[in-house]
């Protein structure tokens, strides 16, 4: 359906700006995991389920939690306990909140109206995905793993070296 | 069933990855740098979608798979840099630490 990814597409791009626009970044961080969201209902809508269900999982869940966790480590000392209590006031989650809210909507009556999803597109099952990662791209999804691989390596030994700092730090 | 033209969404893709460009551009803290980088890899995401939804195949998902690969592993060791600037510089202004001294 049009409007649906018209409306995604809409709070997307506000979600971004808003995001990039925050003085506080947690607050930022919350608009950007709308954004991706909102990237992920257009997903769906593309007819993509399973780059949908990957941007959630992977890009709003994993890495944003990774983004959450040094933000919180960051933000040590006598400000945090006064920074929580900014973080449960409504006004830092109603934007993302309100804008979540619209996403839900748009995806639930997508999914109770078959058919008002995937604009003109066949849906690609997850399957044909897997099967085309593991054909014809495997060379590519042996480069990722290394890659990844090499990912866990530096982030094990830049992490390695922090918490022993940090360690005598306290 | 109207369809949803190619070039909306790629128009979205080049909104959102010019919006990350801009955020990279502009904002200071490294943190916000960051983040803007994962806008722009998120927006190069979009546009591979779209272009798979164009062409009627897995090619794009396929990609996006491995974007979002790419943008793991960037995040998490660009997050370990960060927190040693943190403990090198005291600071997360990338204008503080515009020398290069080993």
């Amino acid at each position: 359906m049009n409007t649906a990814f018209y409306v995604s597409g809409i709070i997307a791009v506000a979600a971004t700006l808003l995001a990039v626009t925050r003085g506080n970044a947690v607050h930022a961080l919350l608009y950007f995991v709308v954004s991706l969201l909102a990237v992920g209902v257009i997903f769906f809508l593309l007819g993509a389920p399973f780059a949908a269900a990957l941007v959630v999982i992977i890009n709003a869940g994993a890495i944003m939690v990774l983004f959450l966790f040094v933000i919180m480590m960051l933000n040590l000392g006598p400000r945090s306990a006064t920074g929580q209590a900014d973080y449960l006031h409504p006004k830092t989650w109603a934007g993302p909140v309100a804008l979540s809210a619209v996403l839900i909507v748009e995806l639930l009556y997508c999914l109770m109206f078959p058919g008002a999803g995937s604009p003109g597109a066949e849906v690609i099952e997850p399957k044909q995905v897997g099967l085309a990662l593991f054909g014809p791209y495997l060379v590519g999804v042996e480069l990722a793993s290394m890659l990844l691989l090499a990912g866990v390596l530096g982030a094990y030994h830049l992490g390695r070296g922090v918490s022993a700092i940090g360690g005598g730090d306290k | 069933m109207a369809t949803v033209p190619l070039e909306s969404a790629l128009i979205l893709a080049a909104v959102l990855f010019v919006i990350g460009l801009a955020g990279v551009l502009i904002r200071r803290n490294i943190i916000f740098v960051l983040l803007s980088i994962e806008i722009m890899f998120n927006a190069c995401g979009l546009a591979f979608v779209t272009a798979g939804w164009y062409l009627g195949g897995p090619a794009g998902q396929a990609m996006y798979f491995f974007i979002l690969a790419a943008a793991a592993a960037e995040v998490a060791v660009a997050l370990g840099l960060i927190l040693h600037m943190r403990l090198a510089f005291g600071t997360l202004d990338t204008d503080k630490i515009d020398r290069m001294k080993g």
